[in-house]
């Protein structure tokens, strides 16, 4: 499986089980997270330590942005942009 | 014609005195009559909100009827007892001192929230302050994700962001200063049969700037539907000391100084009160920017930080859900 849809995987599992509890609601990769009141700003907190734990790199605080945050497609990019810098060795900014 | 509303700095400007009559005859009816309790206790933390609710609750109960508690704690600024007690004396109530430090300790807020802080700054310790900030949150668009700001003894100063961990771990802590005063209130009233005052504005009861049974905890809040430069003109009618007048509101809480705009609010909050009213009456963001004098863009942040605020907000005023209605109550 290509490493963007693997990602988008494991972000919409983490999603799911920790803001939806389960419920069956389709997540979509544009749902932005705060304006449908998926993630609140803890939630948020709680994504960046998903990812930092994840996949080994830092999240800067200039990075936290909805940009990069608020939605499975827009995190998958990030990570995935991450991945790459920090392949290429930039010291991991996305 | 245009029903474009109208707004200028002004629209926040109350007719003192009738506000005042009106708060006194609501917190009559309520106090005495629905809750059938015989005076008031307010927790007075020297600052403007609960100096206006004391001395509300003395014209609408009697200063007979008052009780003021001052709650410091180690961490407490020693101003904040000082104008608790210029208040007391100027408004003539009842005054009790209730050191909570002890009740913080036995539940082990300070060890927990240290034990927090280490865990993202390992050389916290004995002598080290800390408070909790926000980023600029006006002048772009970023997730409103707090740093740890601390102070070694020696002056130095070091800001880290928190992990989810050890900024739930500081919050849960901390929160225990809130609960703890909230034990001592009630002890008081039920002490002498009275009803607590809750002493939030309408920025704190909106946006949920309170700590769940902790400050938010009360039995009326008088308030609470007014902006908080409406407090101000009300505390000029009152008569409240001067100095508390002027005092810059402060969260009290950590052992280095916060702001209320750092800890919780963008903005400052002459800013924050025209923000929150352009919300309320659908003032679009360029017509508000001009008055409030900020960018349309800051003002389109402002207004998506009050919708994510009161999302949340809406989990800490929630009272106990139960699966049906009660019959009977």
């Amino acid at each position: 499986m290509p490493v963007a849809e693997t990602v988008a995987q494991n972000i919409r599992e983490f999603i799911t089980a920790n803001f939806l509890y389960g419920q069956e609601r389709p997540l979509k990769d544009d749902d932005s997270f705060l304006g449908e009141g998926i993630v609140d700003s803890t939630g948020v907190l709680q994504l960046v330590s998903y990812l930092e734990e994840t996949y080994g790199f830092t999240v800067e605080e200039e990075e936290l942005t909805p940009e990069n945050m608020d939605s499975v497609g827009s995190v998958t990019a990030y990570v995935c942009r991450k991945l790459s810098a920090t392949a290429g060795g930039n010291g991991g900014r996305a | 014609m245009s029903s474009t509303p109208v707004i200028s700095r002004d629209v926040l400007k109350l007719d003192v005195e009738r506000e005042t009559e009106r708060i006194v005859a609501t917190i009559r009816e309520q106090v005495f009559h629905q809750l059938k309790r015989k005076g008031a206790v307010i927790g007075v933390s020297g600052g403007i909100d609960s100096s206006v609710v004391a001395y509300l609750c003395a014209r609408a109960f009697g200063k007979d009827r008052v009780v003021v508690l001052f709650t410091p704690e180690a961490d407490s600024s020693p101003d904040s007892l000082r104008l608790g007690r210029m208040l007391a004396e100027a408004l003539g109530v009842r005054s009790f001192l209730e050191d909570i430090s002890g009740i913080l300790k036995g539940v082990r807020c300070y060890e927990r929230r240290d034990a927090a802080i280490r865990s993202v700054v390992p050389e916290y310790g004995e002598g080290y302050k800390s408070k909790i900030v926000l980023p600029n949150l006006i002048d772009s668009d970023r997730y409103a994700v707090f740093s740890i700001v601390v102070q070694s003894p020696t002056g130095e100063m070091k800001k880290v962001r928190l992990s989810l961990d050890a900024y739930l771990g500081i919050v849960a802590a901390t929160n225990c200063k809130q609960r703890a005063r909230k034990v001592i209130e009630y002890h008081y009233a039920d002490l002498y049969q009275y009803a607590v005052a809750g002493t939030p504005n309408r920025l704190e009861y909106d946006q949920g700037f309170f700590v769940k049974n902790g400050d938010g905890s009360a039995d009326f809040k008088p308030i609470a539907h007014l902006y908080k430069s409406q407090v101000y003109q009300l505390a000029a009618y009152l008569g409240v000391p001067e100095e508390i007048q002027g005092r810059p509101s402060t969260t009290d809480t950590y052992s280095l100084e916060q702001s209320q705009e750092e800890f919780y609010f963008a903005v400052p909050l002459q800013q924050m009160d025209l923000c929150l009213y352009g919300k309320n009456h659908d003032i679009s963001n360029e017509e508000l920017a001009p008055i409030v004098g900020l960018e349309p863009k800051q003002v389109q942040r402002v207004y998506a930080m009050i919708d994510g605020k009161r999302a949340v907000a809406r989990y800490l005023r929630s009272a106990p859900l139960l699966v049906e209605e009660i019959e009977g109550l």
